[in-house]
Parts: C-alpha cells; sequence; structure tokens
C-alpha cells in the first residue's frame, strides 16, 4: 500500500495528470448532456409536439447542438485526456507545457459553450459537423494548433526511444483534423462585425470539400484517434501487449493513406465527376481490410485469457466496442457501393450507420478507457463495478434497439421511395413514408434512451469514484513521510 | 518544362501514383515482415504500455 501510494505521489509530480482530470471531468459532462439532445431531438421526430412552438429548441437548431456537444465536446474532450494521458505515460515526460495544456482546455471548452448557443440562435453555415461559424473557426484553429505544439514537444523530450504506435494514431488525427478544419472552412466574412461569411467554394467543389471533411472527421477524429485509444487501453486492462505491433504499424499506415479518398462516396449520384464517386468507392471498399486488421489485433489482445469477458465489465466495454467497430466498418464499404447507396442514401439507415460507429464504437471505448483511467487518475477504486455492469447492459441494448429501428426504418423508405405502381408512377406519396417509419422513431428514441441513462448512471458512478478518490490522495500524500 | 505538361494528364498520373503507391505499401511490408530480427525488435515494442509503471518505479 505505502509502496502504490509513492508510485501514485511521483507519477503525479512526473506527469501533468490535473490536465487529464480536467478533460475527463468535461467528457462526462458534454456526454451526458450531448446525449441528452440527441435524446430529445430523437423524441421530437416522434412527437412533433415537443417542438413547443419555439424556434431555440427545434430538430434543425438542436441537431448541430446534439453532434457538435457529443463528437467535440465529449469525443474532443476524450481524446484531449487520453492524449494527454498516454503520450506522458509511453513518452516517459511531462508534457511540453502546462500553461499551454490549460489553454487548449479552456480554448476547446469555449468553442463547444460558443457553438451550442450560436447554433441554437440560429446561426449555422450549414456544413455538416463544421456549422460553427467563422469566428469560433478563427478560436478552433489557435487552440488544435497549440494542441499540436504540446503533442509534438512532448513526444520530442521523451526518454523512452521508440514512439508508442498509440501515440502515432493521436498524431495523425490531430495533423489531419487540422488540414480539414482549415480547408474546409475557407471563408469570407460579409462583415467583420458579422457573424455570417460565405464559403470560398461553390457549386459541386463545395460539396466535395465538405465532404472530404465530413468523411474524414470521422476518419481521423472519430477513428484514428480512438485506435490510439485503443491501442494503449486495450493491453492495459487486459493486463497483456497488444497481439502484433507489425500489425498495429500496417494498421497504420493502410489506415492513414485510405480514409482520405473516400469522402466523395457521400456524394453518389449527385452532380459530381463520375469518376470521383467510383474511386471512393473503390478506396472504401479497400478500408475493410486495415480496418479489420486493426479490429482482430485489438480483439486478439485478449488470446488465452478470454474469462476477462466474463468477470470484468470494463473489458467487456473494450471488445464489445471493437465489435462493433468491426461491424460498421463492414457497413460503411458496404453502403458506398452505388448500388447498395442508391437505396440507402437520405434514408435513416445512414443515420444507423453513423450511431453504431459513434455509440457503439466511440462512445464504448471512451467509457473503456475512461472507466480505466480515473481510479488511477483519482488514486483510488471504482465506486461501484455494479453500476459499470448496469451501464454496459443499458448501453449495448441502447445501441442495439437504436441501429435496429433504423435499418428497418431506413430500408422500408428507400424501398418506398423507389417502388412505381403498374402506370409508372410512384406508389407512395413520401408523408406515407413518413407515417411508416413513425413506430420506428419512437423505438429509436427509447434506445437512446437507455443509452443516456447509462451514460448518466456512470456519471453518477465517477462522482462517487472522484468524491472517494479525493480523500484518499490527501491520505497519499502523507503516506509516504509515515513509509 | 516541356516535360512538367506530362504530369498534368491524368492518363499519366493514374498508373504513375498506382506505381509509387503500390511499391511504398510493398516497402511497408517488406521492412514489417522481411527480416526475424527487426521483427522481434519491433514485437518487442509492444510491452512500452504495459512496462510504464515499472520504469517510473525503478526511476524512483
Amino acid at each position: 500500500m505505502a509502496t502504490s501510494s509513492v508510485a501514485a505521489a511521483g507519477a503525479a509530480e512526473q506527469y501533468n495528470y490535473d490536465i487529464v482530470r480536467k478533460f475527463t471531468i468535461m467528457t462526462l459532462v458534454w456526454g451526458a448532456i450531448g446525449m441528452f439532445v440527441g435524446v430529445y431531438i430523437a423524441s421530437e421526430l416522434a412527437f412533433p409536439w415537443l417542438n413547443f412552438d419555439n424556434p431555440y429548441i427545434t430538430f434543425g437548431r438542436l441537431r448541430p447542438v446534439h453532434t457538435g456537444a457529443v463528437i467535440f465536446g465529449f469525443g474532443g474532450s476524450a481524446l484531449f485526456a487520453t492524449s494527454y494521458y498516454v503520450v506522458q505515460r509511453t513518452c516517459q515526460a511531462r508534457l511540453f507545457s502546462d500553461g499551454m495544456a490549460n489553454f487548449t482546455f479552456w480554448g476547446w471548452q469555449a468553442v463547444i459553450v460558443c457553438m451550442a448557443l450560436g447554433n441554437m440562435m440560429g446561426y449555422s453555415q450549414g456544413r455538416e459537423y463544421a456549422e460553427m461559424e467563422w469566428p469560433i473557426d478563427l478560436l478552433i484553429e489557435i487552440v488544435w494548433v497549440t494542441y499540436l505544439i504540446v503533442f509534438v514537444a512532448t513526444i520530442m523530450k521523451r526518454k523512452q526511444p521508440h514512439i508508442y504506435v498509440a501515440n502515432w494514431f493521436y498524431l495523425a488525427f490531430i495533423l489531419a483534423t487540422a488540414l480539414l478544419h482549415t480547408f474546409n472552412n475557407l471563408a469570407v466574412p460579409i462583415d467583420i462585425f458579422s457573424m455570417k461569411s460565405y464559403s470560398l467554394f461553390s457549386g459541386a467543389q463545395d460539396a466535395m470539400t465538405q465532404w472530404w471533411y465530413g468523411h474524414n472527421s470521422v476518419g481521423f477524429f472519430l477513428t484514428a484517434a480512438f485506435l490510439g485509444m485503443m491501442y494503449y487501453f486495450v493491453p492495459k486492462q487486459a493486463g497483456r501487449p497488444v497481439y502484433s505491433y507489425r500489425l498495429s504499424v500496417l494498421h497504420f499506415w493502410a489506415i492513414i493513406f485510405l480514409y482520405m479518398w473516400a469522402g466523395s462516396h457521400h456524394l453518389h449520384w449527385t452532380a459530381i465527376p463520375d469518376w470521383t464517386s467510383t474511386l471512393a468507392a473503390t478506396f472504401s471498399i479497400m478500408l475493410l481490410l486495415p480496418s479489420w486488421g486493426g479490429m482482430i489485433n485489438g480483439i486478439l489482445t485478449l488470446s488465452g485469457a478470454w474469462d476477462k469477458l466474463r468477470t470484468d465489465p470494463v473489458m467487456r466495454f473494450l471488445i464489445v466496442a471493437l465489435s462493433f467497430y468491426g461491424m460498421s466498418t463492414f457497413e460503411g464499404p458496404m453502403m458506398s457501393l452505388k448500388d447498395v447507396n442508391a437505396l440507402s442514401h437520405y434514408t435513416d439507415w445512414t443515420v444507423g450507420h453513423v450511431h453504431s460507429g459513434a455509440l457503439g464504437w466511440v462512445a464504448m471505448i471512451t467509457f473503456g478507457s475512461l472507466y480505466h483511467l480515473v481510479p488511477r487518475l483519482w488514486n483510488t477504486q471504482m465506486h461501484s463495478m455494479r453500476l459499470i455492469n448496469v451501464h454496459f447492459w443499458l448501453a449495448t441494448i441502447g445501441v442495439l434497439l437504436y441501429i435496429t429501428a433504423m435499418w428497418i426504418s431506413g430500408i422500408m423508405q428507400g424501398l418506398m421511395w423507389r417502388a412505381f405502381d403498374d402506370f409508372g408512377n410512384l406508389q407512395y406519396s413520401f408523408v406515407e413514408s413518413v407515417a411508416a417509419a413513425h413506430p420506428f422513431y419512437i423505438m429509436r428514441a427509447v434506445g437512446g434512451a437507455f443509452f443516456l441513462t447509462g451514460m448518466l448512471i456512470m456519471c453518477y458512478n465517477m462522482f462517487r469514484t472522484i468524491r472517494k478518490g479525493n480523500a484518499s490522495e490527501a491520505q497519499a500524500s502523507i503516506s509516504p513521510a509515515v513509509a | 518544362m516541356e516535360w512538367l505538361v506530362w504530369f498534368t494528364k491524368f492518363e499519366n498520373t493514374k498508373p504513375l501514383s498506382l506505381v509509387i503507391f503500390f511499391t511504398v505499401f510493398c516497402g511497408v511490408l517488406v521492412y514489417l515482415y522481411g527480416s526475424k530480427k527487426r521483427g522481434k525488435k519491433l514485437e518487442d515494442y509492444k510491452n512500452i504500455p504495459l512496462r510504464d509503471d515499472e520504469i517510473q518505479g525503478k526511476e524512483k
């Protein structure tokens, strides 16, 4: 006990855990807020009276609040927290600058708050996942460059000669996001005191730039970065090294190269040149190989210790996340095929696909990593393993309800929209397809509510753990002297 | 500078980029799996996350 207290006190001195703790807490806060807004707007689609004739809370305004809060608030904070933790631990070096790291924290939180308020007030660029108007884009740019400097400078002062592969994924995510954010948001403000701006691109070029950004946000922000998380936390929680390091390197280079070309598959059957669309579909199919290679590498880390899945709910989160990663990286390439896309595009199937990745992969791997991380940051044990187990089942059932509802609804919509009667007229009006989807919108909201309940249980469990941890830490600072 | 025009034609640059990227990919494969000695060294890096407590302990 005394030895572990000495190690904990030493780690606190050697590393900057304060910044990791701050981002971890905000991950939980934004997760709860973002998922609540998600459940609310899903309920609005099922029960439109929930709009209350109030423009600030209509689906159109709250939808980017939801995506912004969960992707950038929850996901982004989780990535800041874990990248700062992993880079310090695997490089055996303290973060480059406490001040700059703190700036990234306050800057990033300001971005999320301004973005949410701006969207509710009706300010939007109308670009998916990049709705923030130009002043917020500039703040993101400054915060992101600071993040890059902190991360790279920490790697440069490492004591460990080799840069562990998780850091490669994190670095690729930081660099690619900087590139994507910069070029997708090139815009001219109509006035220096106005929030409104116009894109530098127009027409088909504008659409291609947007989906180059949109798909690579998925590829680098929501995939590569969380793979970095996976390559550190899965081995740590399993207590055994990753199955194959060489496969992880191959996984890295293949995924980094292939993702950049796949964006145009979001624009099949539109005014863009046909060859760009075909190229994107080809690269999407090729992406299946590294994606599954990475998934297999993660899951086989548990080889010889499968019993942990029975006994350790944190491990269960991590492995189920990898399973969803495998499933959605199979579904994505399939949906990128032009003929499948002709049925699936503009339907709820796309929404279901996104959520099997976002909830099943991104959120689950984050939950597992945070359950591993928080007890170590606050030098204590989790308040309740039983509640982690309850959270796991609520999250799993929630995702399954959500994606099943969207599969049924989406395929049904696609089939109804393309059905013709004997005279060659459309068989169904659009509103008939909306009415047919109604039961599945209710089912989706229920699935989301399951997932949100799990998230709230996690917040409670973490709150109790952190409160207990503060007391233990105070004790730990005394223990070395006693020892 | 006439030779630069060659690069402006897709029928030239597409196969060229295919050759470059395929060669690089083969290079990565050979680097990773071409030598047993290097393979052993690379595989040893996978223990870095598991050794972070241990190394820190030694420093104390």
